[in-house]
């Protein structure tokens, strides 16, 4: 990490950690989710970003993450923080097993794989033979946790901290995980997958990890929303929660770990302001801002910020340019 | 009079340039050469011509400017490329690629004749109409490149490297019926070749292109009996 | 036995829609090697149109051709608006565009229409035909009609010159450049096409359904399905890829697992079909040159 990114990465969490005393409580609730979101784009950037597999049903592991904590805490009174890990754990190994048949589709067939799985999600937690587990179509309610040890906060203030505890966490392992020899094979699976099993990458073995880390992640994040939303019902998980994960990635920045924080804000607040401009047809508002975004920013807001910061760099020092004009 | 004027023609692909002011003319009813090495710029020469390529300097087809004008534009005026790779549509039979060839033109009996007259020329082509155009082989694929080139009735033919992947005899019958072509039909050429011998042979005149400039001009017979063209290209 | 040629034959009139809009994903895919996740919503949004004349006292023949007419104007204009910008933009950015499209032409159709479910008419009588009694009218209708797109699509794209132009503008944008064909508004006559098929499925399907800004949902993912259980790249494989999906899925909400998890189990079955073979029933098998 060069020091720079170390200053930023401090100013930020600074700043982060000032939000919930400045804002109301529901705002910081509303930022907690922000910090949920971007965890679950970053797991589903390592899969459809850096691994190049498109996935329409990221929504299905954020589900089974949040049911996992809502049935641990409901059913098992297990305590709210030792849900996340269990959650995320639980999500890692459904990821990998989805992952190893996902390995023979590519492309589209993958995406309505995928997809499959994201919409057959909420009937399969609907599912009679589930209700003692899942509440059906009624859901789970879950109490919200107190802050510990008397600190001097209220239970949303608390929550956010916990979560960003647990967001840099998992984006300090994230960014570990893609700048090195992993995020190296991913990609290069990616870009040329032949070329990669030639240079001796482990193909299978990379995309099916890729697939258990990234569901991991959005587990995570599953258990994280539930615990901030303190109920679980199956219709908040439609195949359209799926859809909004990837419309979040590809505006925050495909391939870009802080893409997934501007993605979970546009996915946060975008639909807010959308409702505020119309109430009538707020998604149609909501469109129309996805559109506009492609059109401004192709690769994404991670992206154009890449470009901006080059074309300032190239300003700055015009003596490193050395092509000439073209006339 | 010149049919084609280039001027200070430069093109370049991404911030490579590949062509560096070109200046060349050719004469209506004329086939003209341009020689030279690999990476010289021929082929680019011709994609810049037919718009495919971005471009800047002075292009005039017929006296009217067509630099920075649309592919499809240029090529109704009368200007068929030949593409190397030859640009077929694989998974259209012969005879959808022929019809392909004369899709601006609405002179319904008139494209039925031209369809005749090009199976005339290539009578194998009529053999292979129903064919899949994938499964012509290298030969038959050149012929119908130029069929279907001559189906646009062209006024000029961009041919790039016409003769690139042929046995001899094969080039040979080619450059025999581009010939033909040429003289019945008064369709002026603009021919790129790396066999610098074939395309003297069938040329007029002839432009030599190093790393994106001309620097030697002149008939073909000049060009043929010139040194450093015989030392460098024809190899005697 | 009776049930079950029953269910057959119903799964065919509800695959027959299926095909319909499988042909209209097939049709862009193929020009532009993308999945119209809006093709759906398109269709709804101009069978709210038909609804609309309709409702206004035109009679059904009539609103039919004039629907189709809107249709390919609504899809050359998206193509020419909404798609062209970001014609060189990354796959996943487009998906966007098109997640956007669905989003928008549902939130404004529920905005105009609401989202109270309307009775649809069908032009098909409502007394059995020929004494069939297997199959009502309007479904027997429904896969004529389907047919019948199917032929005029076949004999267009066949032996008309925009259609052999269309052809070639799809598999090699830049020689169709060199002949001089403006693929550009080939690739809009696609958009047109497309969305004129999808209008025909919305307005076979809504008698059935009901008029609802949700009701193409599950007909685009079945669609979806069907084309790629066909083969993506091959739209006699879509169309019978749709006629498949149809039967299967009515077959085993009848006869297997209730209508709870059909959708469910029909993906999953979709999808192990697609494990065994990659590139669908009727699909060519690509290679790749490394």
């Amino acid at each position: 990490m060069t020091k720079k990114t170390l200053i930023a990465l401090l100013l930020l969490v600074a700043v982060a950690s000032i939000v919930p005393f400045v804002v109301s409580n529901y705002r910081t609730f509303q930022f907690t989710l922000v910090l949920v979101y971007a965890i679950a784009l970053l797991g589903l950037n390592i899969l459809t970003g850096y691994n190049g597999q498109v996935s329409l049903g990221h929504g299905a592991f954020y589900a089974i993450g949040a049911y996992c904590a809502a049935v641990l805490m409901d059913k098992a009174g297990v305590p709210y923080w030792a849900t996340v890990p269990a959650a995320g754990a639980v999500c890692l190994v459904v990821g990998f097993l989805f992952g190893l048949p996902a390995l023979r589709l590519e492309g589209l067939y993958l995406a309505l794989a995928t997809f499959a799985l994201g919409v057959s999600m909420p009937q399969l937690l609907k599912y009679k033979a589930l209700e003692e587990w899942t509440g059906g179509v009624q859901g789970i309610v879950i109490a919200k946790p107190d802050a510990p040890w008397g600190l001097p906060l209220n239970s949303d203030q608390w929550l956010y901290f916990f979560t960003l505890g647990v967001a840099l966490a998992m984006f300090l392992l994230g960014w570990n995980l893609l700048r090195g020899r992993v995020g190296r094979a991913l990609v290069a699976i990616r870009d040329h997958h032949i070329a990669a099993e030639a240079m001796g990458v482990h193909n299978a073995l990379y995309k099916s990890l890729a697939f258990g880390v990234s569901a991991m992640y959005t587990g995570v994040a599953g258990a994280l929303g539930a615990i901030a939303v303190q109920f679980v019902a199956p219709d908040s998980f439609s195949i359209f929660l799926s859809i909004l994960l990837l419309v979040g990635i590809v505006i925050g920045g495909l391939a870009s770990i802080s893409g997934a924080l501007y993605g979970a804000l546009f996915i946060q607040f975008v639909p807010n302001l959308a409702d505020e401009i119309s109430k009538a047809a707020p998604w149609a508002i909501f469109g129309i801002f996805m559109i506009l975004f492609v059109y401004l920013m192709p690769t994404g807001v991670a992206g154009a910020l890449r470009m901006l910061s080059e074309r300032q760099k190239r300003h700055n020092f015009p003596a490193a340019k050395n092509e000439e004009e073209v006339p | 009079m010149a049919l084609l004027e280039v001027n200070g023609l430069r093109a370049a692909y991404g911030q490579t340039r590949v062509l560096h002011g070109l200046d060349f003319a050719l004469e209506k009813g004329s086939i003209t050469a341009l020689l030279g090495a690999n990476g010289a710029g021929k082929t680019t020469t011709l994609r810049a011509l037919c718009g495919v390529v971005k471009t800047q300097g002075e292009v005039r087809f017929a006296g009217a400017r067509i630099d920075g004008r649309a592919t499809e534009d240029i090529v109704r005026l009368g200007v068929a490329h030949v593409p190397d790779g030859r640009g077929t549509f694989l998974d259209l039979t012969t005879e959808e690629n022929l019809r392909l060839g004369a899709y601006t033109r609405k002179d319904r009996a008139a494209v039925a004749a031209d369809l005749e007259r090009v199976y005339g020329y290539f009578p194998r082509l009529r053999e292979r109409r129903e064919q899949q155009a994938g499964t012509l082989s290298g030969g038959e694929q050149q012929m119908l490149a130029v069929s279907r080139a001559l189906m646009l009735s062209p006024r000029l033919m961009l041919l790039d490297e016409p003769s690139f992947g042929l046995a001899p005899l094969v080039v040979r019958e080619l450059f025999q019926i581009l010939r033909r072509i040429n003289e019945r039909e008064r369709v002026s050429m603009l021919l790129v070749e790396q066999n610098a011998a074939l395309a003297l042979e069938l040329a007029d005149s002839a432009y030599l292109i190093e790393t994106g400039r001309v620097v030697l001009a002149g008939s073909a017979a000049e060009l043929k009996r010139d040194d450093a063209v015989r030392r460098a290209y024809l190899g005697y | 036995m009776d049930a079950f040629l029953f269910q057959v034959l119903a799964g065919l009139a509800t695959g027959g829609i299926y095909a319909s809009l499988a042909l209209a994903l097939v049709m862009i895919y193929q020009a532009t090697h993308h999945v119209n996740f809006a093709q759906g919503e398109m269709a709804m949004f101009t069978t709210y149109i038909a609804w609309s004349l309709m409702d206004a006292g035109l009679p059904y023949w009539p609103t039919f051709l004039l629907t189709l007419m809107v249709a390919f104007l609504l899809g050359v204009a998206i193509e020419r608006l909404v798609i062209r910008p970001v014609e060189h933009a990354p796959v996943l950015a487009v998906v966007v565009v098109f997640i956007a499209l669905l989003v928008i032409l549902n939130s404004v159709t529920g905005w105009i229409y609401t989202y109270t479910l309307k009775p649809f008419p069908s032009p098909f009588p409502e007394e059995p035909l020929w004494g069939i009694r297997y199959m009502s009218p309007h479904e027997i209708g429904a896969i004529g009609i389907t047919l019948l797109v199917l032929v005029a699509l076949y004999l267009f794209f066949r032996f008309t010159p925009l259609g052999l132009a269309m052809r070639a503008a799809a598999q090699n944008p830049q020689s169709a450049r060199l002949v001089g064909i403006r693929v550009g508004w080939m690739l809009a006559l696609g958009w047109g096409l497309a969305a004129g098929i999808g209008a025909v499925a919305g307005m076979m399907v809504a008698p059935i359904v009901y008029l609802d800004p949700n009701m193409m949902g599950g007909v685009l993912l079945y669609a979806f399905a069907a084309a790629l259980v066909g083969g993506i790249d091959n739209p006699w494989g879509a169309v019978l890829g749709g006629f498949l999906v149809g039967v299967l899925e009515n077959l085993l909400g009848a006869f297997v697992i209730g209508n709870e998890l059909k959708l469910s189990v029909a993906l999953v079955i979709i999808v192990g079909v697609l494990l065994v073979r990659p590139s669908g029933l009727f699909g060519t098998v690509h290679v790749t040159r490394v």
